[in-house]
């Protein structure tokens, strides 16, 4: 184990975190932290808890025992819009958009969230140039900038996943928790999307999710190991590609797919 | 949003602009400005559903208790000869608002079906309630001694202006449920219905902004039952009933669900129809359900379906 660091430095700090399901401990006494500015990647083989982890994260499921502290204050109890606030934003392992409104709308949406209430009745929203801006610099960020005013039901699979992204960002978040961004993707998709994600290291702090070892070892800076709802293992990507119990767990099975 | 004047649009104006123009083109008589009054209530009513059930999600099959509890408003005031407009438009106000929240406040605790099943159930518990006035008609129904006077003027018994009451308030209706679809609010509530879970995940609770929703329209709709209680002078708990309810419904999908005007030619349609098929024989619902079904079969998107507008 490796928990180096201070856990006042950390802006993520899951603690003692426990789900049981029945008889079945889902995730048991699960521990792990995100610093500012890395990117941190939870790895696991299918079935090891890694969706009901991010769920008690995010804040769709609550957990039986644990904390779950972010910049410094509890959130454990807070629901999703709340956590979003408090600058944590998600995407969906499968894609989550509003499929009839334009790419723009998607983006102006959250960045709506960020700025001021949104009981407003008599103003267009299409009208407002603030939310507008910051929704086309977070496309831009995503390489979707020329793609602002289709119905975003008519992006290609790889451009939904970095409209999920860019909605993501226009939340202005601290902390993005990127749920198998690379799921469904093809070879020069995933291209794309690690070169994307590449550039929000150091910007964002991530918590990143995949199955893609490949991206995990390229873009990570620190990785989490979950196998049957324990953390098994967290280092550095060299700590983990040289773990024998890594290896075991979850390595080993790397040609199985996912 | 395609450039211009869409279609469907463009013929709501048009129709408008017939109705504005109706009493001056030889349509003046009374059953005329009867039919029109019964027109242009229910296509307000309708348009306010449709702001609800397209624009936030909530397919509501209880819409015609607020809009009864609008008009037994007015009704309970007359018996007490309080008709001055200053007294019964706010407490038919009030009075729909209220119903709205505090059946909205539970309603939309659930979804899907069991939305619609526990409007409908509130619905049919304002028609009972409305039975059970003794004092008010019952089950009867009661007849208005007055229309609503206008700072104690007698102004709504004047057929016409009653008429462009009616068209005013309609167009009334349009221009606020569109201003709020396409505020922020709206863009909350469109985001909601087509995927609530992503509103919430870029931090929106839809509950807030689906309750106001839910007692705007209400409300929209108690203003309409004011007002049909002035057109009819009467006043009957099968205004509140869920074949009211069912009938606005099936205004807003013959029209087409995603446009706001549909509502107003899907009211045309059906008022028209429900009026000009009992001329053919006694037994035109046998040719109005089926003509009905056949609608929504055959036109996917309701009237601005076929007009080939999109769905926004």
């Amino acid at each position: 184990m490796f928990w180096g660091r201070a856990v006042a430095d950390a802006l993520l700090s899951v603690r003692g975190l426990r789900k049981h399901y029945g008889g079945l401990a889902v995730t048991n006494n699960v521990s792990l932290e995100v610093q500012p500015g890395e990117i941190h990647a939870l790895i696991g083989p299918n079935g090891a808890g890694k969706t009901t982890l991010i769920h008690q994260i995010t804040g769709t499921v609550m957990p039986d025992a644990g904390r779950v502290i972010f910049a410094g204050r509890d959130i454990t109890r807070l629901s999703l819009p709340q956590r979003v606030h408090a600058g944590l934003a998600r995407s969906f392992q499968i894609t989550s958009i509003i499929a009839g409104f334009s790419v723009l709308e998607n983006v102006t949406l959250a960045a709506q969230g960020q700025s001021g209430s949104s009981f407003r009745f008599f103003r267009a929203a299409a009208g407002e140039t603030a939310l507008n801006e910051n929704a086309r610099a977070a496309l831009a960020e995503v390489g979707l900038a020329d793609r602002a005013s289709i119905i975003a039901g008519a992006l290609s699979h790889g451009e939904k996943r970095a409209l999920e992204i860019a909605i993501a960002l226009a939340t202005r978040p601290k902390l993005l928790l990127l749920d198998e961004p690379l799921a469904g993707a093809g070879p020069e998709e995933t291209e794309k999307l690690i070169t994307l994600l590449r550039g929000l290291k150091s910007r964002y702090a991530v918590l990143l999710v995949e199955h893609d070892m490949q991206a995990v070892f390229a873009l990570a800076d620190r990785i989490s190991v979950l196998a049957e709802g324990r953390i098994i293992a967290s280092g550095s990507t060299a700590d983990i590609r040289l773990s024998a119990e890594v290896r075991a767990a979850y390595l080993g099975e790397e040609e199985v797919p996912c | 949003m395609p450039r211009g004047l869409r279609l469907d649009v463009a013929l709501t104006l048009l129709v408008l602009a017939a109705l504005a123009l109706a009493p001056l083109l030889g349509f003046g008589a009374n059953y005329y400005l009867t039919l029109f009054a019964r027109i242009m209530i229910l296509a307000a009513a309708a348009v306010s559903l449709s702001f609800l059930v397209g624009g936030a999600g909530l397919a509501s099959l209880g819409h015609a208790a607020a809009m009864g509890v609008g008009a037994y408003a007015v009704a309970i005031l007359d018996a007490h000869r309080l008709t001055d407009i200053t007294i019964v438009l706010p407490a038919a106000l009030a009075a729909a608002a209220l119903f709205s929240l505090l059946t909205g406040a539970i309603a939309i605790r659930t979804e899907g079906v069991n939305f619609i099943m526990i409007t409908l159930a509130f619905g049919q518990m304002a028609f009972f309630t409305a039975s059970s006035l003794a004092a008010y008609g019952g089950d009867d129904g009661y007849t208005l001694y007055d229309r609503t006077e206008i700072f104690g003027s007698r102004l709504m018994e004047n057929r016409l202006f009653f008429h462009y009451l009616c068209l005013g308030f309609l167009v009334l209706c349009w221009g606020i449920c569109a201003m709020l679809l396409a505020s922020r609010f709206g863009r909350v509530l469109r985001a909601a219905r087509e995927n609530p879970l992503r509103a919430q995940a870029v931090g929106f609770a839809p509950y807030p902004y689906r309750l106001l929703a839910y007692v705007i329209a209400g409300t929209l709709a108690g203003l309409a039952g004011v007002l049909f209680a002035n057109a009819t002078e009467f006043v009957a708990p099968a205004y509140m009933s869920w074949p009211r309810s069912g009938e606005l419904i099936f205004m807003v999908i013959l029209g087409g669900l995603g446009r706001l005007s549909g509502a107003i030619l899907g009211a045309v349609l059906f008022v028209l129809l429900e009026t000009w098929l009992p001329n053919l024989t006694t037994h035109w619902k046998m040719i109005f359900g089926p003509l009905l079904i056949l609608a929504v079969l055959f036109m996917r998107g309701g009237l601005i379906g076929v007009l080939g507008a999109r769905r926004g």
